[in-house]
């Protein structure tokens, strides 16, 4: 047990370096892209916390980043009493306004298993959007918010997108190392056995209100956080910047990614950034295949694409990529392990 | 918290028009509770199987068919489609977790959204519809020809589906094999054909509810989005595992749903999405089998 701790701590620590040297290495724009990628990455972190270990679906995790996009929104431009926040500050504002909107909706979810869950938090995906419509006033409606334009804080020397690539990384770092902790801990193990069996769960004295309930905030807070970054990044915020779909691409990157891989998770939202952002790209890398000729005019294909990727892993590899690689490599580590 | 002038007149048509889109919502909550019955798990890619089946009529009746001769043949592939769809996709993780089939039917939901914007392309379109938008005087009320048309193809669809159910062998069989499916194994009937065969009745009820909004509509690859949640409230008051209920939910919600629009100032137009999304929460959380589902006994 022992190894794997230190291996898990290496790996942090690998990514850390990683992500420090990244930007050095490619264009500003890669470095904004890449930035999007983190946000969308940590929302997946909460998602993954939420379905990878405490068992709950939620098709919901859209509105959540909304939440959060829209607290950053309103006290970056309305302000407090007159008094306009930095955009940096709202951030964790952000993802507490988002989580406990999570705590709310974790309480009713107690009373519901797996799929009446999906039902309601899907209803929530679908009926968030009009929130902002119904009080334009103070949330801008369908022409939205426009925030100040990204750039670098505190005469910092860095370029704007090298600025929301670091704070995005940054956090994301930070909050993958609590969410480790969280998962490998006692709540982990709490989450885990909730997720294998409510009824051994509560006959071994676990409240599963609390449990249950602490997870769905704490995911919700991820989505926020990740939501206000968005908002940041994109200086902008209107119904349409977190889509419908953003929910469904959200579980879809999760069980593609395996809900409980951490790893696996930079995979599924490499993957969503690709559709949401770069789907014409998608339609010509098609193009170059033999007797293909799409027109890339027609958006979609990102879409058929992924469903249909969705469906085969779901089919072949229920455990998601991250699940596959830990049954590829994992007898190879557990010898690792059993030696020390 | 009246908005306007109250008129009988009015309420009557609000209530009829209430009466339309309830018979669209029962439709559509119908195949969700046939799919529920027999998978155990709810399709959220039903939207998007009807949106689908209403794109193909659009087509069809672009090359110079008439709705009506265009409606049988789309039934048809509905109906086949809703099938091959079971048998390729969803038995192999039929046995599987629900979440699982739930993560599996928002895929297929992709799939064909994106399939839609690939073969017609992405934004909206008008679609002619069977029915002529005048309107008539029924008892000092004027209600619209296309209102009446889209309720009565609506029920009599439902009708037809309630008297195979009831009266045929093959109708016997499907309820056997959605009650019990060990038994219905042992006693000789083919629980996975029977399921698949679900599949495509809950196909063609989409087709149905599609083709009959799309003029009210716009029609566009996201048209069934919204009111698929409506489909799922309506699905949810009435019981999961209940075909009347789905219909009386339907139309409870659609009528409910209409005159809260109207008559509650607060609400308007734009809340009744969140209204909808109100009541799933509330049957579940105060009575979680609907009005007419079967108490579930857990066994530990």
């Amino acid at each position: 047990m022992k190894l794997k701790f230190s291996l898990e701590v290496l790996g942090l620590v690998a990514l850390a370096a990683l992500i420090a040297v990244v930007p050095s290495f490619v264009s500003s724009f890669t470095a904004y892209e890449l930035a999007t990628v983190g946000m969308y990455f940590i929302a997946l972190l909460g998602l993954s916390i939420l379905t990878g270990y405490s068992g709950q679906i939620s098709l919901g995790h859209g509105a959540f980043m909304a939440v959060g996009g829209y607290t950053t929104a309103v006290l970056t431009v309305n302000g407090v009493y007159g008094h306009h926040m930095r955009d940096v500050w709202t951030i964790p504002i952000a993802g507490v306004v988002a989580g406990v909107a999570g705590l709310f909706v974790g309480i009713p979810a107690l009373r519901l298993s797996g799929l009446y869950l999906a039902l309601v938090t899907f209803g929530i995906a679908v009926s968030f959007r009009q929130i902002p419509l119904k009080f334009d006033h103070f949330l801008g409606g369908t022409s939205g918010k426009l925030l100040g334009l990204l750039q670098t804080p505190f005469g910092l020397s860095a370029s704007p997108n090298d600025w929301i690539y670091y704070l995005t990384w940054g956090i994301a770092f930070v909050l993958l190392v609590v969410a480790w902790l969280f998962v490998r801990g006692k709540p982990g193990r709490t989450l885990k056995a909730i997720r294998d069996s409510e009824i051994a769960a509560i006959s071994s004295g676990i409240s599963l209100a609390r449990y249950k309930t602490l997870a769905f905030g704490l995911s919700a807070f991820y989505a926020g956080v990740a939501g206000s970054l968005y908002a940041i990044a994109r200086a902008y915020m209107n119904p349409d910047v977190f889509p419908v779909v953003l929910s469904v691409y959200l579980v879809a990157a999760l069980a593609l990614g395996g809900v409980d891989s951490f790893v696996g998770l930079i995979i599924g939202a490499a993957a969503i950034y690709i559709l949401q952002n770069r789907a014409d790209d998608v339609t010509s890398w098609i193009n170059r295949l033999p007797h293909v000729n799409l027109n890339a005019q027609r958006p979609g294909m990102p879409d058929v694409i992924f469903g249909a990727v969705l469906i085969v892993v779901l089919i072949l590899l229920p455990t998601g990529v991250g699940g596959a690689l830990r049954r590829l490599f994992g007898p190879l580590t557990t010898r690792l392990y059993s030696k020390s | 918290m009246l908005v306007a002038a109250f008129t009988w007149t009015e309420f009557a048509q609000q209530i009829a028009a209430g009466v339309r889109q309830g018979a669209v919502f029962a439709g559509l909550a119908l195949a969700l509770v046939i799919i529920y019955r027999s998978t155990r798990a709810i399709n959220f890619a039903q939207g998007e199987m009807a949106t689908f089946t209403t794109f193909i009529c659009w087509s069809l009746m672009n090359n110079g068919l008439s709705f009506w001769a265009a409606f049988p043949i789309v039934l048809a592939i509905a109906f086949v489609g809703g099938i091959a769809i079971e048998r390729t996709i969803i038995r192999p993780v039929e046995n599987g977790p629900v979440i699982t089939i739930v993560i599996v039917t928002l895929g297929l939901a992709l799939l064909l959204n994106g399939l839609m914007s690939v073969i017609w392309g992405g934004g909206n379109r008008p679609f002619r519809g069977p029915f002529s938008t005048r309107t008539i005087d029924v008892g000092g009320v004027p209600i619209s020809v296309q209102d009446i048309g889209i309720v009565v193809v609506s029920f009599v669809l439902v009708a037809l589906l309630a008297l195979f159910f009831r009266f045929t062998k093959l109708g016997l069989a499907l309820r056997a094999a959605a009650l019990n499916r060990e038994s219905s194994e042992l006693v000789g009937v083919r629980v996975g054909w029977m399921l698949a065969f679900g599949w495509g009745l809950a196909a063609v009820l989409g087709a149905v509810a599609g083709m009959m909004v799309a003029p009210i509509l716009f029609l566009d690859p996201n048209m069934m989005q919204v009111i698929l949640l409506y489909a799922f409230a309506a699905a949810v008051l009435g019981g999961l595992d209940s075909p009347i209920g789905a219909v009386v939910g339907g139309l409870l919600l659609g009528v409910g749903i209409t005159l809260v629009g109207r008559y509650v100032g607060f609400v308007g137009d734009v809340l009744k999405l969140p209204v909808a999304l109100l009541v799933i929460l509330l049957v579940l959380v105060v009575k979680p089998n609907g009005l007419f589902g079967r108490v579930a006994v857990r066994r530990v």
